[in-house]
């Protein structure tokens, strides 16, 4: 009863008929676990790269903390090299006045231009548009840096009667540079909203402005200040094309056409021959402008987990 | 078909002046263009007021997209054209005068996928009347309260009205899209499968409130569920398109008891008893 059917020709069992399976060789097995490796490596490389860089800094930046103080140093209202005082706090109000004009020109551009692509552009507009839009995102910052410098300076500096060096030309070219990181991102809030509620809205009764400026902006406003603040990262980190253009006088900002300096920008201007505590405080800027970025994306975490629950 | 259509509704009103004073809308010869392609084709027919009527008919035969002849969605579709006339109390809704926007707020709609804003349960009712102007807070409220209670909301949200519309289940989001249209006291209320894709507890609620609201306004619904159809319209259209890629049009047309125990047509007995479709 229990005797195995066998092929009438062959006399062999249906399980001795059938094909092995083939055993996993050792080769195989061992590039597995070479690629598998492979690729830890490359993300160790990478967070190795950051705290590197924030041991380094710390390290070299530390001692200004120390020695000077730190409030002598944040709040310091004179940065004078050469006659050791190291006060940040115009170049940090310069950061800042450039940074907060450069959103405040940037940011409604920007929008503007999300709105326009998600919303209201024909299909052979848009493909026009967003590539145009895309390609200022890959314009390297020295070619704005120029762009400021031989055209829009010498305009600012005939409207305000100065040389045009000053934080109203670094607002501009600034403003330029973060339209397209904050436009895709606002495009890409606008898109992920459920697709029902365009054609609510218009079946509401609502023209197209109202259900742009009444669902679908208020819907996407955690999309849009995740946008915005990632652009505030984009324009404080900005060293060239500010620069070029801000005239670097590291003073308080006194004037739209008068020439003011940011933490990236004096860094720059004096890290080929500073020595000494110069160099340390140049370094201690050096770990606020990181901290200021982490904090930054420290934000966009929390937006992104509060986008996530909703 | 002319014949099948003024059949049945003769058949259906034997009195056909006080069966004139309560048409609604009054569609002649309409046919309907998507770019050059004729999807719908020589469509006449009255919708009753304080009526429902449903739209059956396999899919893509078109009854959708005569839905959304009533408000002008298909407007917003870049390529489409109507030919005919459409006329709401006797206006040509396709007049050259006629603003969309005031007509969409006459003629509400309900889509298959509740579709609340992402914003409050009170702001959601509160965004047609806003949209027309009222501010006052107190009379805001009045509207949100009088439309969530005719949408049979009110009970269940009435604690919650500050929560967000999404936080909703599928068949409360969808009583408060209807509260939502309600609020700004439209003539017509145009249904598009508005229970297909909601839970049988929610569709019992919503066929209920069908029922209630049908003295006030005029309703049509297109739906995929024939018992549905038979359960809430007092009148019936079957759609069908016959041949691929040939314009649908409307095959019979009368009394939801008539078309669904004696169908004039054998077409739209073979579909009602699932020969087809």
């Amino acid at each position: 009863m229990n005797e195995p059917i066998r092929d009438k020709e062959s006399g062999l069992s249906n399980a001795e008929r059938a094909p092995k399976l083939k055993l996993v060789s050792q080769s195989t097995y061992l590039k597995e676990a070479a690629l598998k490796n492979l690729f830890l490596v490359c993300a160790c490389v990478a967070v190795a790269g950051v705290a590197l860089i924030f041991v380094f800094v710390g390290w070299r930046g530390w001692p200004v903390f120390s020695e000077i103080g730190v409030g002598k140093f944040l709040l310091g209202k004179e940065w004078l090299p050469t006659e050791q005082l190291f006060g940040i706090l115009p170049l940090f109000v310069g950061s800042l006045v450039v940074t907060i004009g450069a959103l405040a020109l940037g940011t409604p551009l920007a929008v503007g231009t999300a709105v326009f692509l998600s919303e209201i552009a024909s299909h052979r507009v848009r493909a026009i548009v967003r590539p145009a839009v895309e390609l200022l995102a890959g314009v390297p910052s020295v070619i704005y840096g120029f762009f400021g410098l031989l055209v829009l300076r010498p305009i600012i500096a005939k409207l305000t009667g100065s040389l045009g060096f000053g934080p109203l030309t670094a607002w501009i070219v600034l403003a330029i540079m973060i339209v397209p990181t904050i436009a895709t991102l606002t495009e890409d809030a606008l898109r992920s909203l459920p697709p029902g509620i365009r054609e609510a809205s218009y079946a509401m009764g609502a023209t197209t402005w109202q259900t742009i400026s009444r669902v679908l902006l208020p819907a996407a406003k955690i999309g849009i200040v995740d946008a915005i603040i990632l652009g505030m990262g984009r324009a404080i980190g900005e060293t060239m094309a500010v620069l070029m253009v801000v005239g670097n006088a590291p003073v308080f900002f006194h004037g739209l056409g008068q020439p003011i300096s940011t933490l990236t920008s004096q860094i720059v201007m004096d890290m080929p021959y500073a020595a000494g505590m110069h160099r340390t405080a140049l370094f201690g800027m050096a770990i606020i402008l990181f901290l200021v970025s982490m904090g930054l994306v420290g934000i966009v975490r929390f937006i992104q987990r509060l986008r996530e629950e909703q | 078909m002319t014949d099948t259509l003024s059949q049945s509704t003769s058949q259906a009103a034997p009195d056909v002046v006080a069966e004139e004073a309560t048409v609604k809308i009054r569609v002649r010869d309409l046919d309907f263009y998507y770019d050059d392609f004729n999807a719908l084709t020589g469509i006449t027919c009255d919708i009753k007021a304080q009526a429902v009527t449903a739209f059956i008919g396999p899919s893509g035969c078109g009854k959708s997209t005569f839905l959304r002849c009533f408000n002008r969605m298909n407007d917003l579709i870049p390529g489409t054209r109507v030919v005919g006339t459409v006329l709401l109390d006797g206006q040509d809704i396709y007049g050259p005068d006629v603003d969309p926007v005031d007509l969409r707020r006459r003629v509400g709609m309900i889509f298959q996928q509740p579709n609340p804003f992402p914003m409050s349960i009170y702001d959601n009712v509160a965004y047609g009347p806003r949209l027309h102007g009222v501010k006052k807070k107190s009379d805001l409220d009045d509207i949100v309260k009088t439309s969530l209670k005719r949408a049979n909301l009110w009970k269940e949200v009435k604690d919650i009205l500050d929560r967000g519309g999404l936080t909703l289940s599928g068949g409360q989001q969808q009583r408060l899209c209807i509260a939502r249209v309600l609020a700004v006291q439209p003539d017509v209320l145009l249904m598009d499968e508005p229970c297909s894709a909601i839970d049988p507890t929610s569709v019992q609620k919503i066929e209920d409130l069908m029922a209630e609201l049908k003295s006030t306004v005029t309703i049509i619904i297109v739906t995929h569920n024939m018992q549905q159809a038979a359960r809430v319209s007092d009148d019936t259209a079957f759609f069908l398109q016959e041949v691929m890629g040939e314009p649908a049009h409307l095959v019979e047309f009368g009394r939801t008891a008539e078309i669904f125990t004696s169908p004039k047509d054998k077409r739209t007995e073979d579909y009602i008893t699932g020969r087809f479709g």
